[in-house]
C-alpha cells in the first residue's frame, strides 16, 4: 500500500484547524463558538494522531484520549455556562456579554 | 489506501465548512457528526483503530448530543435562524477569512519545510492493547488527573448551571401585590 | 560689653516664647514677655552703653559664631559695636520698649494680641541685627527681617482686604530697592572681596580713586536700597498707605526705626559715598525733592495718620539733606530728635483715634483740649518739635543743625538751603493746622474712652525726651556744646564750615525761628480765626489740592507706568505657557486613552481576533529570522 505523507496530514489538520478558528471568529452565537472551538480541538488530535502514527507509538493515541477528556469536561462546562448567560442576558449574543469594555 | 485518505478528507474539510456557514444550529451540528466521522476514517487509515473508536462514542455520540440537549433546553424559536441569517453578512466574515488563510498558508509553509516522512498502516498499526498498556503504565498519573478534572467538570457543570430563585421578602412580596 | 549678644537675643527669645506659647499665655502675662524681653534689652543696653563710653576704645567687636564661608566670601554672625550704632540701639530698645507699653494698653482687646507682640519683639530683633551688624550680609539679614515684620504688622488685621494690599505694596516697593541693595552688594564683594564694613572702610581708599565710576554705581546701588526702605522719592508710595497698621506699629516701624535704616546704611558706609561725590549730591537732591513732594502732600490731608505720614517722609527727606552735604552727625542728631517726637506723635494719635472710637479724619475731629488733656498736652510738644519752634523744642536744635550747614557746609549751596527753609515753614504749617483741627474748636465727635496710665506715661516720656534731649548739642554760637557730635567723631566724619559763613550764622537762625513761628501763625489763621479761608482755597484750586492730596500722583504714574503693563501681561497669558505643557500632558494622556479603551470592547470575537493576530505576528517573527 501506498503511504500518506505525514505532511498531508498535517495539511488536513491545520485546514480543519483554520476552518475552526474562522468558525469561532465569524459567529456571533455562542453556542456556534463553542462548535467550532471542538472542531480545533479535534483537528489537534488529529495532528497528534498523525505524529503518533509516524513513530508507531501509543503515544499519539495517549494525547489523542486526554485531549478527548479535556473536551469533554470543557463542553459541558461551558454548556452550564451558556445557560447561565441565556438565562441572565435572555439571548445567545456573545457581543451582549460586553460589560467589561473601556 | 491513498484515495481512502483523500477522499474522507476532503469530506471532513466540506462538511466542516458546512458547520460554520450554516444559519440553522441542529443542521450545523449533523454536519458536525458527519465531520467526525470522515475523521474517525482518517484515524483508522493511520493505524489508530482505538482512537477512532473514541472519536465516533466520546465526540460524535455525546459532546455533540450533549450540545444538542443543550439547544433543545434553550427552546430557540424560528427568530433564531434569522437573527443567524442576520449576523452573518459578508463584512462579518471578509476579515476573518482572510486572516485565517494567512494563518493556514504559515502552517503548509512550516509543515513544509519539517522533515517529511511516512506515515500509515497496517505495520505500523497501534492498537488498543499498546495504548492500555501505555495509559496505565507510562501515563498514570494523567489518567488520575484526567480523573479529577471531569469532576471538577461535573462539579463545575452542576453549580454554574444552577438558577438560585431571586429570594423577596413576604414583607415586599405583599406590597409588590 | 561682653553682654552685647543679649541685646538682640532677648528680644528674640520673647518672640520665640510668644511665636509657641501665645495663645496659652494669659492677658497680663503676654504683654510681661513681650515689653519685659524689650525692657532688660534697653536695661542691657544702658549698661553697655555705660560701659562703652566709660572705656576709652572706638569700638568693640563681638563675634557669636562663622556664619557662612564659602568661595571666599566669609560672614560672621558678628556685631560691631561703636558710637553710631550705640546711638541707634540706644533710641530702638527704649523707644521700642515705650512703645510695648503704650501696646500694652492699646491692643488689650485685640485677638491678636499675642502675635501683635511676637512680631514686635521679631521686629525688634531684627532691627538691631541691623545696626549691630559688622558685616554686610549680617546686616542684609536685619535687614529682610524688618521687611518681613513691616509686612506682618502693617498687615496685622488682615481680615481687612485693604490691608493686606498695603502690606503688600510696602513689602513690593522696598524689594525693589533690596534688590537695588544686593546688586550693591555683589559689586562690593567683587571689588573688595570682603563684605565686613571696617575692611571695605579700610580698603576703599586704597583701591578707588575719588570719583570713580566703579563705585558711583556701588554708592548709587546702595542709595537705592536705602530709599526703598526710608520711603524716599522714587519709592515712596508705600508709607502713606502702611497707615493701616495699628499706631503702635506706625510709630515704631515707621516713624523711629525701620525707615531711618536707609539713614543708617548710608551713615556706615560713608567711606563709599565720599568716594562719589556724584553719589552724595544725588542723596542731597533726592532728600531735598523729597521734603518738599511729603511737605505739601501733608498739607491736604485729612487722615490724622497720613499728615504724620508724609511727614516722616519729609523729615527723612531732611536727613537725607544732611548726609548729602556732608553733615554726617547732623543727620543722626535729627534721626534720634524724630524718632523721639515722631512716635510720641503717632502714639498720642493712636490714643485720640481710640478715644473717639476710630476716628481718623480730622475734620470731624474738635475740642479735644479739655476732654484729654495729657495727650493734648504731649502732642502740642511733638507739634513743636517737629515744627522746630525756636529754643524750647528738641527738634529746633536739630533742624536747625541741618538747615546751618545746607548753606555753610562744605558741599552746601543756597539751593538747599531754600528748599529745605520752605520745607520749614509747610512743615510748621501743617503739624499746627493737625493741631488745631484736633484739639480745638467745636467738638464733632464725642470721646468715648479716656485712655489709661499705660498709654499715659509714655507720651510724657517721650515729651520729656523730645525736649530735653535736643540740649546735648548747641549751636556754636550759643554754647557751643558738641556732645553728641564729638561722640560719634571716632565714627562720622565731621564737617568744616565754609570761610566766612560764620558770621551770619545767627542771622540764619534768625530766618529759621522765624519761618517756623510764622508757620503757626499762618495755620492760626486760617483754621482758627478764619475757617472759610481754607475751604475758600482749596475750591479755588481744587487740581492742585487733588493732586498734592495724592501724594504728587506718583500712586497713578506707578499704576500706569508698572501696574497695568504687568496685569496686561498676566491677563494674556492667563492660559498659562507653562500650564500648557501640563495640560498638553494630560491631554496626551487621555488621547492615548481613549484610543487604547478602544481596544476593550467586552466583545469575546474581537478578543480573539487579537489572539489570532498576535498568533500570525508571531509565526512571522518566528519565520523570518
Amino acid at each position: 500500500m501506498n503511504e500518506i505523507q505525514i505532511t498531508q496530514g498535517l495539511l488536513l489538520a491545520g485546514t480543519l484547524f483554520m476552518l475552526g478558528l474562522i468558525g469561532v471568529l465569524i459567529r456571533r452565537n455562542i453556542i456556534f463558538m463553542l462548535v467550532c472551538v471542538e472542531i480545533m480541538l479535534n483537528a489537534a488530535g488529529l495532528a497528534f494522531i498523525v505524529a503518533g502514527s509516524k513513530w508507531a507509538q501509543p503515544d499519539g493515541q495517549v494525547m489523542f484520549i486526554f485531549i478527548l477528556t479535556m473536551a469533554a469536561a470543557e463542553v459541558s462546562v461551558g454548556l452550564a455556562l451558556i445557560l447561565q448567560i441565556h438565562h441572565q442576558l435572555k439571548t445567545l449574543d456573545s457581543d451582549a456579554a460586553s460589560e467589561m469594555k473601556g | 489506501m491513498e484515495i481512502t485518505f483523500y477522499i474522507s478528507g476532503a469530506v471532513a474539510i466540506l462538511s466542516t465548512i458546512m458547520v460554520i456557514t450554516r444559519f440553522n444550529i441542529i443542521h450545523a451540528l449533523l454536519y458536525l457528526v458527519v465531520s467526525f466521522l470522515a475523521l474517525a476514517t482518517v484515524f483508522f487509515i493511520m493505524g489508530a483503530p482505538f482512537a477512532a473508536a473514541l472519536e465516533i462514542i466520546i465526540y460524535a455520540g455525546a459532546i455533540v448530543v450533549l450540545i444538542i440537549f443543550v439547544i433543545m433546553m434553550l427552546n430557540l424559536k424560528g427568530e433564531a435562524i434569522e437573527q443567524e441569517r442576520k449576523w452573518l453578512t459578508p463584512q462579518v466574515w471578509i476579515g476573518p477569512a482572510i486572516l485565517s488563510f494567512i494563518l493556514l498558508g504559515e502552517l503548509i509553509y512550516i509543515i513544509g519545510i519539517g522533515n517529511s516522512g511516512a506515515a500509515g498502516l497496517p505495520s505500523q498499526l497501534v492498537d488498543s492493547k499498546a495504548v492500555g498498556k501505555s495509559l496505565y503504565g507510562q501515563y498514570i498519573l494523567g489518567v488520575e488527573l484526567s480523573g479529577m478534572l471531569l469532576m471538577a467538570g461535573i462539579v463545575g457543570a452542576y453549580h454554574l448551571g444552577r438558577q438560585k430563585k431571586k429570594v423577596i421578602h413576604r414583607f415586599l412580596e405583599q406590597i409588590e401585590e | 560689653m561682653n553682654l552685647l549678644w543679649l541685646i538682640p537675643t532677648l528680644p528674640f527669645i520673647g518672640a520665640f516664647v510668644l511665636v509657641l506659647f501665645g495663645s496659652r499665655l494669659s492677658k497680663t502675662m503676654v504683654p510681661l514677655i513681650g515689653a519685659g524681653s524689650v525692657g532688660l534689652s534697653a536695661l542691657v543696653t544702658l549698661l553697655v552703653g555705660v560701659d562703652f563710653i566709660s572705656s576709652s576704645s572706638p569700638s568693640f567687636d563681638y563675634v557669636a559664631w562663622q556664619w557662612l564661608d564659602v568661595a571666599g566670601l566669609s560672614s560672621a554672625f558678628a556685631f560691631h559695636l561703636d558710637a553710631l550704632s550705640l546711638i541707634f540701639i540706644f533710641v530702638i530698645t527704649f523707644v521700642g520698649f515705650l512703645i510695648h507699653i503704650y501696646s500694652a494698653e492699646f491692643m488689650v482687646d485685640d485677638d491678636g494680641y499675642p502675635r501683635f507682640f511676637a512680631y514686635l519683639n521679631l521686629f525688634v530683633c531684627s532691627m538691631l541685627i541691623l545696626v549691630l551688624a559688622n558685616n554686610l550680609v549680617l546686616m542684609y539679614l536685619g535687614w529682610e527681617g524688618v521687611g518681613l515684620c513691616s509686612y506682618l504688622l502693617i498687615g496685622f488685621w488682615y481680615g481687612e482686604e485693604k490691608n493686606g494690599y498695603a502690606a503688600r505694596k510696602a513689602f513690593i516697593v522696598t524689594r525693589v530697592g533690596d534688590t537695588a541693595m544686593a546688586f550693591g552688594l555683589f559689586m562690593l564683594f567683587q571689588n573688595f572681596h570682603t563684605l565686613n564694613i571696617q575692611e571695605i572702610a579700610a580698603k576703599a581708599p586704597q583701591l578707588f580713586s575719588v570719583g570713580s565710576d566703579t563705585v558711583l554705581i556701588i554708592a548709587l546701588l546702595l542709595l537705592g536700597g536705602a530709599v526703598g526702605k526710608s520711603a524716599q522719592l522714587p519709592l515712596q508710595t508705600w508709607l502713606p498707605d502702611a497707615m493701616a497698621g495699628p499706631s503702635p506699629v506706625s510709630a515704631l516701624i515707621h516713624a523711629a526705626t525701620m525707615v531711618t535704616a536707609g539713614v543708617y546704611l548710608i551713615a556706615r558706609t560713608h567711606v563709599i559715598f565720599e568716594l562719589a561725590p556724584v553719589a552724595l549730591m544725588v542723596v542731597g537732591i533726592i532728600g531735598a525733592a523729597t521734603l518738599v513732594v511729603a511737605g505739601f502732600a501733608a498739607l491736604t490731608q485729612f487722615d490724622l495718620k497720613r499728615v504724620l505720614a508724609y511727614s516722616t517722609i519729609s523729615q527723612i527727606g531732611y536727613m537725607f539733606l544732611a548726609l548729602g552735604v556732608g553733615a554726617w552727625s547732623a543727620a543722626i542728631f535729627h534721626f534720634m530728635i524724630h524718632a523721639f517726637f515722631k512716635a510720641l506723635l503717632f502714639l498720642s494719635a493712636g490714643a485720640v483715634i481710640m478715644a473717639l472710637h476710630h476716628e481718623h479724619d480730622m475734620f470731624k475731629m474738635g475740642g479735644l483740649k479739655k476732654k484729654l488733656p495729657v495727650i493734648y498736652w504731649t502732642f502740642l510738644i511733638g507739634a513743636s518739635s517737629l515744627a522746630a519752634l525756636p529754643l524750647i523744642t528738641g527738634g529746633f536744635y536739630s533742624k536747625d543743625q541741618i538747615l546751618w550747614l545746607t548753606l555753610s557746609g562744605e558741599n552746601g549751596n543756597i539751593w538747599f538751603f531754600l528748599v529745605a527753609l520752605l520745607g520749614a515753614f509747610v512743615t510748621s504749617i501743617y503739624t499746627f493746622r493737625m493741631v488745631y483741627l484736633t484739639f480745638f474748636g467745636k467738638e464733632k465727635t464725642h470721646v468715648h474712652h479716656v485712655p489709661g496710665k499705660l498709654i499715659n506715661t509714655p507720651l510724657i516720656i517721650l515729651a520729656g525726651l523730645s525736649t530735653l534731649a535736643g540740649f546735648i548739642e548747641l549751636p556754636h554760637n550759643f554754647f557751643h556744646l558738641t556732645v553728641f557730635s564729638d561722640f560719634l567723631k571716632p565714627v562720622l566724619p565731621s564737617i568744616a564750615v565754609q570761610e566766612g559763613f560764620e558770621s551770619i550764622e545767627y542771622m540764619v537762625q534768625m530766618i529759621a525761628a522765624g519761618v517756623s513761628v510764622s508757620g503757626v501763625y499762618v495755620a492760626y489763621i486760617f483754621y482758627i480765626v478764619k475757617p472759610e479761608l481754607s475751604d475758600q482755597l482749596k475750591s479755588s484750586a481744587a487740581d492742585l489740592h487733588q493732586f498734592w492730596f495724592s501724594g504728587w500722583g506718583f500712586d497713578r504714574l506707578y499704576n500706569f507706568l508698572f501696574v497695568r503693563p504687568f496685569v496686561y501681561l498676566s491677563s494674556i497669558n492667563k492660559s498659562d505657557v507653562v500650564d500648557q505643557l501640563y495640560a498638553g500632558l494630560v491631554a496626551l494622556a487621555e488621547f492615548f486613552h481613549k484610543i487604547f479603551s478602544f481596544t476593550q470592547s467586552g466583545v469575546l470575537r474581537w478578543y480573539i481576533m487579537g489572539i489570532v493576530i498576535g498568533g500570525i505576528l508571531l509565526l512571522t517573527l518566528g519565520l523570518i529570522s
